[in-house]
């Protein structure tokens, strides 16, 4: 499977009635994942984050896919 | 500085109070007389009701303030009778694009779906929309208008409110059955009744200034995150009626307005911006700061706030003067149908209820873009200007990217005064949604659907054939009509037409069967603000009934 670069996101028994109201929920709530946070616990967040989320995807060649894209903007 | 507009002066007469040396007496007070104080007033003398409204200036907006008013806004405006010509001075338009540092990321197009009559957004200098809406006024004999009279003092009562109001010939008191109070963010009435608003201040500060160009801009939105010109900050341009174009710079917290206001520093921000070369004239200039908050309740007693009194948010998105103007289009009727005898108190609390739920919409829309357009934290900003960095090649981050979500209204999924389904429809038209609009004809010439509905309760029955509607089913949709609350009902249709007594609305392009997913049979039941309220899959005089009770308190 490739990476899914199209929009994505949704939220299981919750009815959106505009296009950009699932993605900034998300939003919403990563940023307030960090809220009060110093830089240093941020990162780490962040590190947690990534390695859950990268279990849950399982696929590594579209983790593979995603790492490089990342680094490329880096 | 240059003017493009000049400002009308609204004379100021004698109140009778004062040269007959007596109380007033009115049904309805209006204190304010911008966007939202005005819309209030002009659908209820539309209505037949007599109104006094009361403002304490003499002319229009001073400065174009609100400029972008939104699809739903030229929708309520229509059933005032007055959105044309707001239509035709204003700018449409549909493209935004956004920059971040040097490059533009992406564009959009904000008109995703045809065949509705009304673009998005138009972008209009509020001085013309506050001019439009006071012809309009002008034209109602039962709106009385009293400039530079102003409210200093409010008794409120069980069955009424009792204002003190000052002008140049002295003071006079008028009781007010009902007093709907529009006097902006600092709400003097508000303030005079003691009653608390609350939420946040943010800690940020804009300059907005309207400048002159016969610039070949396109008509476009262009929003920049941290441009060369303005760095670490973000700006907008857009344009306006006239050659006018505001532009907004983020100023940040520690800078002082009054310096800030002072063209010899505002223009070289422009020139930066614009290149040396270009010609423009400075209009107007104003540094502003923003807060996000609402009174726990719209309605206390026989006084019933609206707009910016009310609730307030941050500008991005346009939700104040198009959140208050909706207000009104939810209040007036209920408050009519109240003052009727027709429907208990009660319904006024389904007014704040549904406004509040509105204003919690908009408070959470308006903080998601300010939030994303100033970052609080260092990683707040990082990941911002990761999905910046992104969106250029990747779709997914060019829907997280938040410059503004334009207003639209809320769907109201939530009302006590919704019939829930009982059947499956596809599509968004459920009930406390507000109608989506498409091409129609009427034998009267009407094209659009939100031209034939509003303004009291109607109920659209469904079925290819018109012609071939039962005479059963004739007369019970013709005895809707005959309630205390009547329902006029229309048969919508691809062909034919419906027996007498009966309007029937041919659905031109089939985009009305298309977005309410209409089967023979179907039947609606719409508010006077164009919101559902009910939809069957059969037609059941009783339901319908029920329904508008239901609708009205009244069950």
């Amino acid at each position: 499977m490739a990476l899914n670069t199209q929009p994505n996101l949704f939220e299981p028994g919750k009815r959106h009635f505009r296009a950009f109201s699932p993605g900034d929920d998300f939003y919403e709530a990563l940023i307030e994942t960090h809220r009060e946070l110093t830089d240093e616990q941020s990162a780490m967040v962040n590190a947690r984050l990534i390695l859950l989320l990268a279990n849950h995807i399982g696929d590594i060649s579209v983790l593979r896919e995603a790492m490089q894209i990342a680094r490329e903007g880096a | 500085m240059l003017s493009t507009f000049q400002y009308p002066k609204f004379e100021y007469v004698r109140p009778s109070e004062i040269a007959e040396g007596r109380e007033g007496h009115y049904p309805v007070v209006i204190v304010g007389a911008g966007p939202v104080g005005l819309t209030a007033a002009i659908d209820l003398a539309q209505q037949g009701q007599r109104v006094l409204l009361l403002d304490n200036d003499d002319t229009v907006s001073i400065g174009s303030r609100g400029v972008c008013y939104a699809k739903r806004t030229l929708e309520v405006l229509d059933r005032l009778g007055c959105a044309e010509e707001m239509v035709h001075k204003g700018v449409s338009w549909n493209v935004g694009r956004t920059f971040f540092r040097e490059e533009e990321v992406f564009n959009f197009n904000l008109c995703p779906e045809p065949d509705h009559h009304r673009p998005g957004m138009i972008n209009l200098q509020q001085y013309y929309l506050e001019d439009d809406l006071i012809k309009r006024a002008r034209q109602l004999p039962n709106l009385e208008m009293r400039f530079r009279n102003t409210v200093i003092g409010v008794t409120p009562a069980d069955d009424h409110a009792t204002l003190r109001v000052e002008t140049s010939d002295g003071a006079y008191t008028v009781r007010a059955d009902w007093l709907i109070v529009a006097d902006g963010a600092r709400s003097p009435v508000r303030t005079m009744l003691g009653l608390d608003i609350d939420g946040k201040i943010f800690m940020d500060r804009f300059l907005i200034a309207d400048v002159v160009m016969k610039a070949d801009f396109p008509t476009e939105r262009w929003f920049w995150f941290d441009p060369p010109f303005h760095r670490n900050q973000s700006v907008l341009l857009h344009r306006q009626a006239d050659n006018v174009f505001r532009i907004d710079f983020q100023l940040g917290w520690n800078v002082d307005p009054e310096e800030e206001k002072k063209p010899e520093n505002v223009i070289p921000r422009i020139k930066a911006m614009l290149g040396d070369d270009r010609e423009f004239e400075l209009e107007w200039v104003s540094v502003y700061t923003f807060q996000c908050r609402r009174m726990n309740r719209f309605n206390h007693g026989r006084v019933l706030f609206v707009g910016d009194s009310a609730h307030q948010v941050s500008p991005f998105g346009a939700r104040g003067a198009n959140s208050g103007i909706q207000d009104t289009d939810n209040l007036i009727w209920k408050l009519k149908l109240v003052m009727d005898g027709k429907a208990p108190a009660t319904l006024l609390e389904t007014y704040s209820e549904e406004r509040c739920y509105a204003a919690d919409e908009n408070i959470m829309n308006s903080t998601r873009s300010t939030d994303f357009i100033t970052p609080k934290s260092a990683v707040s900003k990082t990941f911002r200007n990761a999905v910046l960095g992104l969106a250029e090649q990747f779709p997914f981050a060019r829907a997280l990217v938040n410059s503004g979500r334009l207003s639209v209204p809320s769907f109201l999924v939530e009302s006590s005064l919704n019939t829930a389904d009982s059947e499956v429809f596809a599509g968004n038209m459920i009930p406390g949604a507000p109608m989506d609009d498409a091409p129609i004809a009427l034998a009267d010439g009407t094209q659009w659907l939100l031209g034939a509905v509003g303004n009291r309760f109607q109920l659209l029955h469904y079925i290819p054939d018109a012609g071939a509607l039962d005479a059963a089913a004739a007369q019970a949709l013709r005895s809707l009509i005959d309630a205390p609350i009547p329902v006029e009902a229309i048969v919508v249709a691809e062909r034919g037409t419906a027996p007498a007594g009966l309007k029937t609305l041919i659905d031109a392009k089939g985009r009305v069967r298309e977005r309410y997913d209409l089967r023979e049979g179907t039947s609606y039941l719409v508010r006077p603000d164009q919101h559902v309220a009910a939809r069957w899959r059969g037609l059941d005089v009783a339901q319908v009934r029920a329904a508008v009770a239901r609708a009205t308190c009244n069950a």
